[in-house]
């Protein structure tokens, strides 16, 4: 829903006046079929749904990496150590606090894609409150997961 | 009706379902591994090891792993759709597509029977 507004506004903003100078001929032939994302503004409910998306792949692409942590500290004893060891270590703690925040703003960004499905915040305001709500508490998540890591 | 031919179940309303229930799926198992880990008076490996030891754990475990890779699937699938197509990259955009789209598949497969080893064996 918030989708579709944001691509009638934006081009609301930029293309529609620039085609009404046109013939209906060129109109139908010379249609935007792309939208350059960075022309265009962004607003909050875009910025959540992207961010959405590119923790999404983080966390399918650290898949990998999380399946040999869980098979190293479920091995052994010494296994789950070395496990715990390796978030000792500035850039592997680092990398285990973007995870983390990945995961974390994912799951905060999902549940508001299941209250928007059971019709909670479908509205443009709705919308625009629950991602600040979503950034807040992601914020807030990031913080206190960086409080327990350093 | 146009169905595509590399979405999970050929039908946008069926990956939509499956997108909901293995989001779920996933929610209640990191809470109940979550609360096992919190709520341990004492944590260490041999609590560790039990909370996965247990027969219904590894089942939950391993519902986790099948919703995880389908969730993944979908996901990927959708940004790839959206991103890696002729629009954005011309003539190349579909071979780009399949292309990423088989990688991350073997490597959702793959992950799904590791993920299956290590949660399963772990009896």
């Amino acid at each position: 829903m918030t989708g579709n507004r944001f691509v009638t506004q934006a081009l609301g903003e930029y293309t529609l006046a620039g085609l009404a100078n046109c013939s209906a001929e060129i109109v139908k032939t010379a249609r935007p079929v792309n939208l350059n994302l960075f022309s265009i503004k962004w607003p909050v409910t875009a910025l959540v749904s992207i961010a959405h998306r590119i923790s999404g792949v983080l966390l399918f692409l650290a898949m990998p990496l999380l399946l040999y942590l869980f098979e190293l500290s479920l091995s052994s004893e010494a296994g789950f150590r070395r496990a715990g060891a390796m978030l000792a270590s500035p850039m592997p703690r680092l990398v285990g606090w973007l995870l983390a925040v990945a995961l974390l703003y994912h799951l905060i960004a999902g549940c508001r894609h299941l209250l928007m499905d059971m019709g909670f915040g479908e509205t443009w305001r709705g919308g625009k409150a629950g991602a600040r709500t979503v950034i807040a508490i992601s914020v807030l998540g990031a913080i206190l997961a960086g409080i327990l890591l350093w | 009706m146009v169905t595509n031919a590399t979405s999970l179940g050929r039908s946008g309303l069926f990956d939509w379902l499956v997108q909901r229930f293995s989001a779920l799926v996933l929610l209640a198992w990191i809470a109940w591994v979550g609360t096992g880990v919190i709520a341990a008076a004492e944590f260490g490996y041999p609590q560790w090891r039990a909370l996965f030891a247990a027969a219904p754990m590894q089942i939950f475990s391993l519902i986790a792993m099948l919703s995880l890779c389908a969730h993944a699937w979908v996901g990927v699938w959708t940004v790839t759709t959206d991103y890696l197509n002729e629009a954005h990259l011309g003539k190349a955009g579909t071979a780009v597509r399949l292309l990423t789209q088989t990688a991350c598949l073997l490597l959702t497969l793959s992950c799904l029977i590791w993920g299956a080893r290590i949660f399963w064996g772990n009896g």
